[in-house]
């Protein structure tokens, strides 16, 4: 047959010649190195695993949640619990895209480790408008221009990061625009797991005309049906758009039906259509009050498809606490309801492309959320009789008049000329401020063509009339087969730019790539020099921004700016958060570490004890009435020195150091253990000198092992002030017990 | 615009079961969903044939310069795949040899005949 091609051999799918190593970072150049004969396979949408039972996590049992990752970075609230990491039943979603890809991937290999699944990749302004698919690395803005180089590098990386933590990664951008089906294409070719299609929005926010929309829609969504991608609609834009969110819910569901139901038409199977639905309004509004009956009508409506429960955007301002709160609460809404895939906002959205730890802080909110409330609808559920039963019916109501009216209005097109969507009154109030678009206007309005009879297209997917001419079965026997069916096919265009590519991002930092070493604060790009100063200055707000920025450049930062300041009081004083790049490197090599200590097996500590028992005193010191510290150290429950068969003599808090040293005296101990939490004027210091005087005054320094804990202690201050050692924040019993016996050994002169 | 309020608007569908309203949103969805469907089946776009044209194994540049060709020569309707794919069987070449061709310029004029329009 003519046209087959000779068939070249699929170079094997998954990597396995460049595996991570935990202690290096991703390097891009590796992940460059023969990108063009990569291939990631077809990437239907991965559910986590092992959902819907019962699983026993630590000290207790877990209702939602799936099959846990091979490595992660636990909650730093895990401590008191073992370290559990337990991972929600849905999927959680980041989006990360800074502009250079290279960057993002490091981003997305920190984001897994903290139980993201879902990376969604924001495309760079403008490329909705581009009427071709894009190629090369070129940097982007607010987001990064997707094309086959940056997708196929992205998997090939994400394909390394899945198998670090152990689950696989669902890779997601966005089927839009003028290039829908090119997009389409080249996503299931290189592996993408998820997108964002949905005609509407091209029309009402991107201008692209009516028609063509919904004509390119048809074959992208066979594309993505195919590919078994997840799908996402564009609904939440409504939201983020009109004047008054809280207003627009029966048109966000009327947007919802239309995408749904013409996907279904192009073939997408149910269970691969998501809703993208945001709770409409934020606090102080009542908003949970507001919010969980749509949540509800909309879950009532769209029982066959899946939720992907966005966070609320709209109302969000530069303060990263604000936001945090307000998806918290959302995520209240996802589990009293639910959610197939949360997803994340990172909290400093309101101020700038997100910096890389605000991808971690999101996907931390939407984790420590998800688990705190595991299992709740166990005990709180909907009451549906009373108002929020009435608010369903009611927003259902008016979502049935406004599709009923589109139709009476002619249909579709008619209803966008009209101006019907996202008018900010509630329906049927009208406010006359919607989005109208002509149906002979917008974007590529002159680029339809009616299909001939004779007309084919030789391809294994595709929408509409197609001719299939003999004596072929089926249409894309015509060529031997597609891309799809022979991804030896594919064409790989590298670079169309000579000077905007990542060769020459990475040249310009060669220098930190070719020494690991070498490093310099980073929030965004490698090496970019940001920092963060917070303030709290003694003035107005005016004052303060002015101070802050000269604050900074004194302190030797460059391209200072103000990137959150709130009011304490009028005059008493503003909070200022101030970024700043420092110009400067550091040399990891050259630093000295404080030494290592090397702790005991804790059956050696065991075995020790037993042969020569020991009993401390112990107590938290100063005007302090810290205790939690110190019994974690000591108490048997809490894997204290208890455990281990040292007795302890425990004081409480605010003990005298005078009682204390008599009391070790008294009871023939060995040892001292103080804690000293609060640190203000250095008082911490003070104690730690006072107990080594006392000791010394009584004659009992020689014999006595004197150890300080709390989370200003470190065992260089601790030593410089008179202690045998000190133990900061992270410390553990087997620690201190394990230098209790070391020492002692010492002392007998072992 | 209906100018008629909620409770007026509402009366057909006060006395409907909650399974009912169900009914009629996705019946609704689907009335309004069917001429976009429609047109889905009979028109093409410069992006479905550069689309079709990518899966034939044609690069982003040549897929374009293809789909460009066919607007100006008035080709459309009849598919770029159909255009390359019968064009090499006619002259016995390869797809991605005729493909290239075409996205150089050439060879427009023996695909024009093989649809029956007349050179120009």
């Amino acid at each position: 047959m003519k046209g087959s091609e000779e068939m070249k051999s699929v170079i094997p799918a998954r990597e396995n010649q460049i595996p991570l190593e935990v202690d290096q970072r991703l390097d891009i150049r590796r992940i460059l190195d023969g990108l063009e004969h990569y291939h990631s396979p077809r990437r239907p949408w991965h559910w986590r695993e092992e959902r819907d039972q019962p699983r026993q996590t630590g000290d207790f049992v877990y209702y939602e949640t799936s099959k846990p990752l091979d490595r992660s970075v636990p909650l730093p609230g895990s401590r008191g619990f073992g370290y559990i990491d337990p991972q929600p039943d849905c999927v959680i979603t980041t989006e990360i895209a800074s502009g250079r890809f290279e960057d993002d991937v490091r981003r997305m290999r920190m984001a897994a480790w903290h139980g993201a699944d879902h990376i969604m990749v924001i495309r760079t302004a403008g490329q909705s408008h581009i009427d071709s698919l894009i190629e090369g690395t070129t940097q982007g803005i607010g987001g990064i221009p997707v094309t086959r180089k940056q997708c196929r590098a992205t998997r090939r990386a994400l394909d390394l990061i899945e198998e670090e933590v152990g689950r696989p990664i669902n890779f997601h951008s966005y089927v839009s625009g003028v290039a829908g089906p090119d997009i389409a294409v080249m996503f299931v070719e290189e592996g993408v797991s998820g997108v964002h299609q949905d005609p509407q929005y091209n029309v009402l926010y991107r201008n692209i005309n009516m028609l063509r929309s919904f004509v390119d829609a048809c074959e992208s969504k066979a594309v993505i049906a195919y590919g078994g991608q997840l799908q996402i609609d564009g609904a939440h834009n409504a939201n983020a758009t009109a004047m008054e969110a809280w207003k627009v819910m029966p048109e966000l569901m009327v947007q919802h039906a239309i995408n749904t139901a013409f996907s279904i038409r192009c073939g997408i199977k149910p269970e691969n259509i998501a809703l993208s639905s945001v709770p409409p309004t934020a606090p102080p509004a009542p908003c949970m009050r507001l919010d969980l009956p749509y949540a509800v009508a909309l879950r009532d409506f769209f029982r066959d498809y899946k939720i992907r429960a966005q966070q609320n955007t709209k109302y969000m301002e530069s303060e990263t606490r604000e936001a945090t709160v307000t998806h918290t609460l959302n995520m209240v809404i996802s589990r009293l309801t639910s959610a197939d895939v949360q997803s994340t906002i990172t909290p400093d959205e309101g101020r700038n492309v997100p910096w890389h730890y605000f991808n971690i802080n999101a996907v931390n909110t939407a984790r420590q959320s998800l688990n705190g409330l595991d299992g709740i609808r166990q005990m709180v559920d909907i009451k549906r009789d009373g108002p929020l039963g009435d608010r369903v019916r009611e927003l259902k109501e008016r979502a049935i008049l406004f599709m009923e009216e589109i139709v009476e209005s002619g249909g579709y097109f008619n209803a966008v000329e009209g101006g019907f969507f996202v008018d900010s009154a509630e329906y049927p109030d009208r406010k006359g401020d919607g989005i109208a678009r002509e149906l002979d206007g917008g974007i590529g309005n002159d680029s339809l063509y009616l299909r001939a009879d004779d007309y084919f297209a030789p391809v294994s997917v595709h929408f509409g009339k197609n001719t299939v001419p003999a004596p072929f079965e089926t249409a894309s026997q015509a060529i031997g087969g597609d891309t799809f069916e022979d991804p030896s096919k594919i064409r790989f265009i590298d670079e169309l730019d000579d000077y905007d590519n990542v060769h020459v991002r990475i040249a310009e930092k060669q220098v930190y790539y070719d020494n690991p070493q070498l490093i310099r604060p980073e929030v965004e790009f490698m090496a970019d020099g940001f920092v963060v100063l917070t303030l709290m200055l003694p003035c107005d707000r005016r004052h303060a921004e002015a101070a802050a920025l000269v604050i900074g450049e004194k302190m030797g930062l460059s391209d200072c700016e103000v990137i959150h300041s709130q009011v304490m009081h009028p005059s008493e004083g503003t909070y200022i958060e101030l970024k700043g790049r420092v110009g400067f490197d550091i040399d990891l090599s050259k630093l000295v570490l404080p030494e290592e200590i090397e702790t005991l097996s804790e059956a050696e500590v065991r075995e020790e004890i037993h042969q020569y028992p020991m009993t401390v005193v112990a107590a938290t010191v100063g005007e302090d009435e810290h205790s939690v510290g110190m019994k974690e150290i000591l108490d048997i429950k809490h894997g204290g020195i208890e455990g281990f068969g040292i007795k302890y003599h425990y004081l409480g808090t605010s003990c005298p150091i005078d009682k204390l040293v008599d009391a070790a005296i008294e009871t023939r101990a060995e040892a001292i253990l103080i804690s000293t939490i609060i640190s203000h004027n250095n008082v911490h210091y003070d104690n730690m000198r006072k107990l080594a005087d006392v000791c010394a005054e009584k004659g009992v320094r020689d014999r006595l092992i004197l150890v300080a804990g709390g989370t200003q202690v470190s065992n260089e201050t601790a030593v410089e002030s008179g202690m045998d050692a000190g133990f900061g924040r992270g410390s553990h019993g087997i620690d201190v017990a394990s230098f209790l016996v070391t020492r002692r050994r010492e002392m007998r002169g072992e | 615009m209906t100018g008629k309020s909620f409770e007026e608007r509402r009366k057909h569908l006060a006395h409907l079961s909650d399974e009912e309203l169900h009914q009629i949103f996705w019946e609704l969805a689907d009335k309004i969903v069917d001429p976009l469907v429609e047109a889905g089946r009979n028109y093409t776009t410069p992006a479905i044939e550069r689309s079709v044209l990518l899966r034939m194994g044609f690069s982003s540049l040549e897929a374009q310069a293809i789909v460009n060709g066919m607007i100006e020569h008035g080709l459309m309707s009849h598919g770029a795949g159909h255009l390359v794919w019968r064009l090499a069987d006619q002259e016995g070449a390869e797809i991605r040899e005729t493909g290239l061709a075409l996205a150089q310029g050439r060879k427009w004029k023996e695909a024009k005949a093989l649809f029956g329009e007349v050179a120009s």
